[in-house]
């Protein structure tokens, strides 16, 4: 039955990518902006511009009022449990709460500056240019909570300028690989640090790096994968689709293709034996056998039990490592990187569990901050590949939560100004109206990231022997609950099969010894 | 009674022979490779000559299995008395200089043992082999149900089993091989065909006259 589907596959492919690629393609739009008359500006906030924008786009806030960009609040559909920001915890910055103009500075509105609620859902309030500015002058700024400069401001030696917002209303578009990037690129406070995956060499990649997004390669957007449906996005590490059963999205299905099978399918291989993978391996397994490829290192540690160190004079220490990353940091404490980093390899049926602010946590051993679901038994899980950031990270020790740290602000508490942990967690939880028994710990923290960006061409995919090896460095050494040819083999039967075959060499070796010894012919013809 | 050198092995059955040797051999470096005995090829190189060795061979046997009920030499492989007789030989007659038990004749080319030897690699041996690698190859035919993956390690090491019974049974066929005349001399009937073998006068006359077997 599969192997039929598999030959009608193998005809279709073609077909659907014939159809689809002219809509991949920059279709060219019957409206051009930059000769509207509500665009000429001059605009003297960005609001303004969403509300020329809402003239014509008169659904366009509703929408993205309903999308994560915007609400930052997902309830998993698995777990029931719900997630989001202000409530979910990673091993990086820790809680927006309390940090807000500066967290919410990624955030797709204006002027959120409270994360204990949502939004206001205030339709001028949604920011259109971050997604859809093609000048590339448009930006937030670090602290404004969504706002850009509307200012020249100065920072330090630098002093920046206001975009300008009338040039970068008439230029809107679909969303370039840098739109998504201003935010996702630099998650976890700057280039590279969280995703692993994804940094600003993407912006412009190589072949080798991104045989998607490449220029000279398919040149895909973000949005080509993560298909946009009424501005909610598809594609999510709170709610992986670990494995796409449903297979080629055609024009008629659900319009997501934030899976590789959406447009390659599950049979994407021309030999059998590699197609008979997919149904256990991830795609991204082999097809990005490294991540952080682009030059850009990742944060592959993050130790905040360190942090608040000054020197003699009582300044705030920073060291640089060789390679010109932070190593140790006042504000944050210890880092390590890694670039071209192999991944670690899992079973995921796609079900995480996250850990909240306000979940009990067993301070037993390491804590994991997103426990992955799925196993060899379970046929809805695939082996997939992860980031691994380590952490170690401030709590509670006697109620036995994590806790939020106010870092950023122009007060007497934030730790960034003045580096005390107990002002700073007793600020932030107050703020978040949360117990805290007054103790500071440090838990060390793992987080799983999954690794489905930069996917290298076919080429420099893993090798077969790179997983099906006896090798202690084998890239699935550690996935010991099935039966892997190459790596696994029963002790007993190697036992016995050498033995017999040793048996049968030293066998005939003695026998014909004896003969020789024996130095009779025999008198058979 | 004469000795006449016959044609006993025709042109297919020594190809047959020797085709299925080089593929077996193939196949064994492959699948030891594969086992992660030795490391002489890369896994997936290892993978694919062994697919393609393993198609070969089982096209080969279907041929052969055509070819043995065609021309009615599958009742060579057929049980025959006396193999205690030939096991005593084996083990201490040819020591000591006795006549082989058995006399080949073009009716009986195979001596009790090796009927019994080459009957379990065609109905046992070899079987459990395509059987086991067909599962293996069409895997993903019947992946994705709860008991796939114990089945698979079950399908290995019957796979596995039946591998290390065919290169023990390899071993001991090659070296039976130098147990004739000379050394050599099985070989070389293995190439050329012709051995000499006892004919009736009646037996010569015939095949003289009619040429159903070269004879020379």
């Amino acid at each position: 039955m599969q192997r039929r589907y598999i030959s009608i596959g193998r005809w279709l492919l073609p077909l659907v990518l014939a159809a689809l690629l002219p809509a991949l393609a920059q279709a060219s739009s019957t409206a051009d902006h930059s000769k509207f008359e509500a665009l000429k500006g001059p605009f003297a906030s960005a609001p303004e511009v969403t509300k020329a924008c809402l003239a014509c786009h008169t659904e366009a806030s509703h929408q993205v009022m309903k999308s994560i960009h915007w609400n930052w609040d997902f309830t998993n559909p698995d777990t029931g449990k719900r997630l989001g920001k202000p409530r979910t915890m990673n091993s990086f910055c820790g809680s927006p709460l309390s940090n807000e103009p500066r967290c919410t500075s990624c955030h797709a509105g204006y002027g959120w500056t409270d994360a204990r609620k949502q939004p206001e859902p205030v339709q001028e309030n949604v920011d259109c240019l971050v997604c859809h500015d093609r000048s590339g002058g448009y930006k937030k700024v670090a602290t404004d909570a969504g706002h850009p400069l509307y200012e020249p401001r100065t920072i330090g030696a630098k002093t920046m300028m206001p975009p300008d917002l009338a040039k970068a209303a008439r230029s809107v578009g679909d969303p370039g690989r840098d739109n998504c990037g201003a935010c996702h690129f630099n998650g976890g406070g700057g280039d590279a640090v969280k995703h692993g995956d994804l940094d600003t060499s993407l912006i412009k990649p190589s072949r080798k790096l991104d045989v998607h997004m490449a220029a000279d390669g398919a040149d895909m957007t973000c949005a080509t994968c993560h298909t946009f449906n009424d501005h909610i996005p598809s594609g999510s590490r709170y709610d992986t689709t670990a494995k796409d059963p449903h297979g080629l999205d055609l024009p008629k299905d659900d319009h997501n293709r934030a899976t590789c099978e959406s447009c390659h399918g599950d049979t994407p291989h021309q030999q059998a034996k590699l197609n008979d993978h997919t149904d256990r391996v991830a795609c991204q397994t082999c097809h990005i056998p490294e991540f952080a490829r682009g030059g850009i290192a990742t944060k592959t540690l993050w130790d905040w039990s360190t942090a608040g160190r000054k020197d003699e004079n009582g300044k705030p220490i920073f060291i640089k490592d060789d390679h010109g990353h932070l190593k140790y940091s006042a504000e944050k404490g210890d880092f390590e990187y890694g670039e071209n980093v192999r991944p670690t390899y899992h079973w995921f049926n796609g079900v995480t569990d996250q850990v909240n602010l306000t979940d009990k946590i067993d301070d037993g051993g390491i804590l994991r901050l997103n426990t992955l679901h799925g196993d060899a038994k379970d046929p809805k899980a695939r082996i997939w590949p992860f980031k691994e950031m380590r952490g170690k990270q401030p709590y509670d020790p006697e109620l036995k939560t994590l806790v939020v740290n106010h870092v950023f602000g122009q007060d007497d508490s934030a730790f960034w100004t003045n580096f005390d942990y107990s002002k700073a967690i007793k600020f932030g939880m107050d703020y978040a109206g949360l117990p805290w028994s007054g103790k500071i710990g440090f838990i060390e923290t793992r987080m799983t990231w999954p690794i489905t960006h930069m996917v290298a061409p076919k080429e420099d995919a893993v090798k077969c022997g790179q997983c099906h090896t006896k090798g202690e460095d084998g890239r699935l050494a550690a996935l010991t609950d099935f039966y892997l040819p190459g790596r696994d083999s029963v002790r007993w039967l190697d036992i016995l099969g050498y033995l017999a075959l040793g048996g049968a060499l030293a066998g005939v070796l003695l026998h014909g010894l004896a003969r020789m010894v024996m130095n009779r012919k025999t008198h058979h013809d | 009674m004469i000795k006449r050198d016959v044609m006993i092995y025709t042109r297919y059955e020594r190809f047959w022979h020797w085709s299925q040797a080089v593929l077996i051999f193939t196949l064994f470096f492959t699948g030891l490779g594969i086992h992660g005995t030795h490391s002489l090829l890369k896994f997936g190189q290892a993978v694919t000559i062994h697919t393609y060795a393993a198609y070969a061979l089982m096209g080969l046997w279907v041929f052969t299995t055509f070819w043995n009920f065609t021309t009615g030499q599958w009742r060579q492989y057929l049980f025959k008395k006396g193999i205690l007789k030939v096991i005593r030989f084996y083990a201490y007659g040819i020591l000591v200089g006795e006549p082989h038990p058995y006399k080949k004749s073009l009716q009986r080319k195979q001596n009790a043992l090796q009927s019994l030897a080459y009957m379990t690699f065609m109905v046992i041996i070899g079987p459990a082999l395509w059987l086991t690698g067909l599962l293996y190859l069409f895997y993903n035919e019947w992946a994705g149900q709860p008991w796939s993956g114990d089945a698979l390690w079950l399908v290995a090491v019957l796979h596995t089993v039946a591998a290390f019974a065919m290169g023990t049974f390899v071993i001991i066929h090659i070296y039976m091989t130098t147990t004739g005349k000379t050394p050599l001399h099985y070989v070389k009937t293995m190439i050329t065909g012709y051995d000499k073998v006892e004919l009736s006068e009646v037996e010569e006359a015939y095949l003289a006259e009619t040429k159903t077997v070269d004879m020379r």
